[in-house]
């Protein structure tokens, strides 16, 4: 079982307290109703799924119920950054920093 | 040696057992007696019984190979029923581990009709079809034979022993805990590390699968550390730790699996080895251990060699017998011969020469052999013979001779009880691998050893290849972060050296037994090879070597070391399966704990529901919440009571306990606001004081709810959702609020339990509550269908909404929850003497159907839009966003042909079709008939006698009127479409 740090909380939490909430930092357009097929193809269903590192949303569902965001190594099952909803995506750089 | 007459391998100048404490057992019927401490291995052994099992596959009689959790053969059923019942029948528990108790009564397994004569042993004679990849060949053809003749065999013939069918009636605990280090094993290693650890204050779990700490100091006569023997140091080690308030010890305990970021998964057993354990006591327990450190001491398993026949009964590792024999007292033969390619065996065989057991030879493999210890032989008389091996035995259910056969060819049969053997040592990596560790391989000792492991784990000890007791301690301080001890140790054997693969060539002319568990012989290997099986994986498969209860503890290394040579490959390119959890068998109970029974799930129950017991519901689950089903009276079945719950309903009123409805507080500025983007409809101009029926969609346009919602005031909404979406709903609007519309000024509250919702239903509704309400006027011009007021009713603050999922004049009473059952209570009182009737979620769902409501995820399915549904009038077509808007506009959401959700009448008006069941337009069409549709929901209406259906159907609202037909498979049923409102089309009643 994975221990996970809530970054509201500022607390290391058993896996039970949370849910995975698919990819992070698809943002939905503002202008909604007026993307073309392609982009809602793109927004809606189309996925990275890494082998590597994987930003991905998480929520504190049995906790204080936030959404924050994470890089997660897929292939070590390593939670390498917690992040606040909202903040910026880790650069490549960063990225690349981290799998070391 | 004294032989004892009732335990006649029992050494009296030998062990740590006491000799007056003696414990009687049965095995296989049959009274022994052994001694407190004893294993059952060492029991019998003590009785001079080696025959102990029937192997897997051919049946061959088997003995006790080792002393340890390794042991592959001598699997036994355990019952620890007095009454015999067999609920606690234990199958394949290892008589090398299993302690003994007064009364215990074990049994071999595998066998009919007894150990010694077994019929099943006409499998040798069919060993040609046993060969690896059997169960690929043997099966294939012909296909026919499968079912009747192949499975039913193969499923008879798999498995070892037999487990209860009866309700495991032992309890089962667990915990979780924190440490600074977890120490796995016991041993030298363990315990020195501990010694480490705790001289810094550090908080330390030490856990050992044995009864006993000390590992393998406790079988080894000869060390001494500091002039004190292996067994004096670990009392007073063990005794300094036990005294020590920050460390835990843990005997019985065995570190079976390496999770995540160091939790490692323990299971003690607590009252296995009990005769008359304490009630209160689980029978195991689960420890989960988050650690900041892992010392892995794990220790070393011996390897058998392998030679024809190498299985017979009376041929054991030789670190087993001098474990016996060293802790039990007990040995193992006496005339023993040793076959050895290590120097481990030396001592073996020098401590049993003490106690009085004629060494009868010692065979080494190898052609140089220390000369120290060809010297003590010499001096005791023993005969060795260097660069020789055994190529055979002779015997069968208890061997007396082996085969030698020197390098210069020249063959002797010697006459012996038992056989010791050693191959030497294998490092045990496995919670090193599981912790995702990859093992290195050492071309010098042949051996795979721990690298770095990803987590924060060391292995120290025979477990890192560490082959001596001063190089063991130096590392178990360093791993703890101490210095070295400075301690003189002397007499200490080293574990080095040793062979992989087969012993001896001549081999070929019997069964050499690579895995005994499983029977996988030499030759098994290397068809697989020949067959084309080039990776371990493969031939692993192939043969099954190492895929039994064992895990291949003492097979695996030898398989390789055969596939290798085969190959003509080194080793490591072969590979090394992955080591898996658990480490040991582990017990289901264990991992389930308290979760079983009512304790499995949380079941959530109405503040109605003990009412509801009383007045004689039955129940059903919807989702974790139990929901009165119906009220059945005297003499009434199901269909009984919900027809006369409907027409009660339709004719007077009833009342209904809809407290398991999700509800949501949306509160703030921009409730509205956050309501148009959350669901279908406009929720700009519905005016406080009143409700609406609200969808909300995916963001792809699918309906992923539905709910009235009422609006309280311009800033808060009281939103009803479905009973099992509850969550998923409130998780849905948090994600959009809190990362799509994080500016918005909006917080959302699950209030589901807060409140408790009794729907009063039925042309009598009004007359019913209307006494009851205080602070608002309900009457039909002041208070329409679709209203919601806050008022009081029985003096208890409320919000009472004016809304129907029947069709009838109705209102859904919410009050604290609290204050549900008494409410409830003072409406029954009212309702009762009025001719209505309490009614539960079977006629809900008629009474809906007739109407036409949906419920979603039975009416829908997540391919469902609000336009199939035929609820477009709730789609708002001005509002700029919400979510499923884009998705509604996809080609094939907007494309013809889609399934709409349509009525169903039967022509035969009796008859009731099947939800579920397929819809097609030509019912003489040829199979695979084309379906176009399937019935959701269909009922008995009582109130119409007459059943009625509901369908999703290809372009269904083009097909009004058309007959369709169901095939069913001893009946075609005719159908026509019509519209989803069955009863009262006009709306007359909702709004009377």
């Amino acid at each position: 079982m994975l221990l996970i740090h809530c970054p509201y909380c500022k607390d290391d939490r058993p896996e039970l307290e949370f849910s995975n909430a698919g990819e992070a930092h698809i943002v939905r357009p503002t202008n909604m109703s007026d993307i073309s097929d392609t982009e809602f193809e793109a927004m809606f269903f189309m996925r990275d799924n890494p082998k590597g590192i994987a930003l991905e949303r998480w929520r504190h569902a049995h906790g204080c119920g936030r959404f924050f965001n994470v890089a997660r190594n897929t292939v070590s099952d390593k939670f390498l950054k917690v992040y606040k909803a909202g903040e910026p995506r880790p650069s490549d750089a960063e990225i690349e920093e981290l799998l070391k | 040696m004294t032989p004892s007459s009732k335990q006649p391998y029992r050494a009296k100048s030998h062990g740590a057992l006491n000799h007056a404490r003696t414990v009687r057992f049965t095995f296989d019927g049959k009274p022994y007696e052994g001694l407190e401490g004893d294993t059952l291995a060492s029991a019998l052994l003590a009785n001079g019984v080696h025959l102990m099992g029937r192997s897997f596959k051919y049946h061959r009689p088997r003995g006790v190979m080792s002393a340890g959790v390794e042991e592959p053969s001598a699997l036994i059923g355990i019952s620890r029923d007095k009454s015999n019942s067999g609920a606690r029948v234990q199958p394949n528990v290892r008589a090398s581990v299993q302690e003994i108790y007064d009364g215990m009564n074990a049994v071999s397994q595998n066998r009919f009709p007894s150990l010694n004569f077994d019929l099943g042993a006409v499998n040798s004679l069919l060993a040609p079809f046993f060969a690896a990849g059997f169960y690929y060949k043997t099966f294939m053809w012909p296909r026919k034979a499968w079912d009747k003749v192949y499975e039913p065999f193969i499923r008879r013939a798999a498995g070892l022993g037999e487990s209860p069918t009866e309700t495991d009636p032992d309890r089962y605990a667990n915990r979780f805990e924190h440490c600074d280090v977890l120490i796995i094993g016991g041993g030298a290693a363990g315990l020195m590390a501990a010694k480490t650890a705790a001289a810094k204050k550090q908080r330390i779990i030490l856990c050992d699968e044995n009864p006993s700490l000390g590992g393998w100091l406790l079988a080894d006569s000869d060390v001494t550390i500091d002039g004190k023997s292996g067994t004096q140091w670990v009392k007073d080690t063990v005794a300094e730790l036990q005294a020590n308030e920050n460390v835990r010890l843990l005997t019985r305990t065995t570190g079976f699996g390496y999770f995540q970021q160091n939790m490692v998964g323990l299971v003690e057993r607590v009252t296995d080895h009990l005769a008359q354990p304490d009630m209160d006591l689980p029978r195991e327990r689960m420890w989960q251990v988050r650690a900041d450190k892992v010392v892995i001491a794990q220790g070393a398993i011996e390897r058998h060699l392998v030679f024809a026949d190498n299985d017979r009964p009376g041929i054991v590792l030789a670190g087993a017998a001098q474990k016996w024999l060293n802790q039990f007292g007990v040995t193992v033969g006496n005339n023993v011969g040793v076959f050895t390619a290590c120097d481990t065996a030396y001592a073996a065989a020098f401590d049993l020469y003490e106690a009085g057991t004629h060494i009868a030879v010692i065979v080494d493999q190898r052609a140089t052999v220390d000369q120290a210890l060809l010297e003590q032989a010499n001096e005791l008389g023993i005969r060795v013979m260097p660069n020789a091996g055994v190529v055979g035995v002779t015997g069968k259910l208890r061997i007396n001779g082996i085969k030698v056969k020197t390098a210069s060819g020249s063959e002797e049969t010697i006459e012996v009880d038992a056989l010791i053997t050693s191959a030497g040592w294998t490092p045990s990596l496995h919670l090193y691998s599981q912790s995702r560790g990859k093992p290195i391989w050492d071309e010098a000792s042949q051996r795979f050893l721990p690298g770095q492991s990803p987590q924060a784990c060391v292995s120290i000890g025979a477990c890192n290849g560490t082959n001596d007791l001063a190089t063991t301690f130096a590392e178990a301080a360093k791993a703890t972060g101490g210095r070295a001890p400075k301690l003189e140790i002397e007499n200490d054997v080293s574990l080095a050296g040793g062979t992989i693969g087969m012993a001896s060539e001549s081999a070929e002319t019997g069964k050499a037994f690579v895995d005994f568990q499983n029977d996988v012989t030499a030759k098994d290997i290397k068809l697989a090879v020949r067959e084309g099986m080039h990776s371990i994986e493969h031939v692993k498969r192939y043969t099954t070597n190492g895929m039994a209860t064992d895990q291949g503890k003492l097979s695996n290394m030898h398989g390789l070391s055969i596939a290798a040579k085969m190959l003509d490959k080194p080793v490591p390119e072969v590979g090394l399966t992955t080591f898996r959890a658990p480490y040991t068998p582990t017990t289901f109970g264990s991992f389930v704990a308290h979760a079983r029974g009512t304790l499995f799930d949380p079941s959530r129950k109405t503040p109605i529901h003990e009412w509801a017991q009383e007045n004689g519901a039955e129940f059903e689950p919807v989702s974790l919440w139990q929901r009165a089903w119906y009220f059945p009276r005297p003499g009434e079945d199901m269909h009984e009571a919900v027809d006369r719950e409907c027409r009660t309903v339709r004719t007077s009123a009833g009342v209904f306990d809809a407290s398991t409805l999700g509800k949501i507080e949306v509160v703030g500025p921009d409730a509205a606001a956050f309501m148009n983007i959350m669901y279908t409809n406009g929720w700009d101009k519905l005016k406080p004081g009143r409700a609406k029926y609200g969808i909300m969609c995916r963001e792809d346009g699918f309906i992923y709810d539905d709910g009235v919602v009422g609006k309280l005031s311009d800033t808060r909404f009281h939103v009803t959702t479905t009973t099992g979406g509850a969550p998923r709903v409130l998780n849905h609007m948090e994600d959009y609020l809190q990362t799509e519309f994080p500016d918005m000024q909006v917080w959302l509250t699950s209030t589901t339990e807060q409140w408790a919702t009794i729907a009063v239903q039925g042309p009598k509704a009004r007359e019913i509550i209307q006494p009851l309400v205080t602070g608002a006027d309900i009457s039909a011009e002041k208070f329409p269908h679709m209203s919601v007021v806050e008022c009081q009713v029985c003096g208890v603050p409320a919000r009472l909404f004016r809304i129907s999922f029947t069709g009838e004049l109705g209102f859904e009473i919410n009050v604290p929850a609290d204050y549900g059952r008494a409410v409830w209570e003072a409406i029954w009182e009212r309702a009762e003497p009025a001719g209505a009737c309490a009614y539960g979620t079977e006629t809900m769902h008629v009474l809906r159907a007739e109407k036409g409501y949906i419920i979603v995820g039975q009416d829908t399915d997540g391919t469902v839009t609000p336009h199939d549904a035929g609820l477009s009038w709730a789609v708002a077509k001005s509002k700029p966003d919400f979510v499923g808007k884009r998705g509604l506009q996809r080609p094939d959401l907007t494309a013809s042909g889609r399934r709409q959700l349509v009525g169903l009448k039967t022509s035969d008006p009796k008859k009731v079709v099947q939800e579920g069941a397929q819809i097609v337009a030509d019912p003489e069409q040829a199979i695979p008939m084309k379906m176009i549709g399937f019935v959701t929901s269909s009922y008995w209406s009582g109130t119409l006698e007459r059943s009625i259906a509901m369908a999703v159907l290809e372009d269904g609202f083009a097909r009004m009127g058309e007959t369709l037909y169901i095939p069913m498979e001893d009946e075609v049923i005719e159908v026509e479409v019509e519209g989803t409102v069955f009863y009262d089309p006009s709306g007359e009643k909702i709004n009377g």
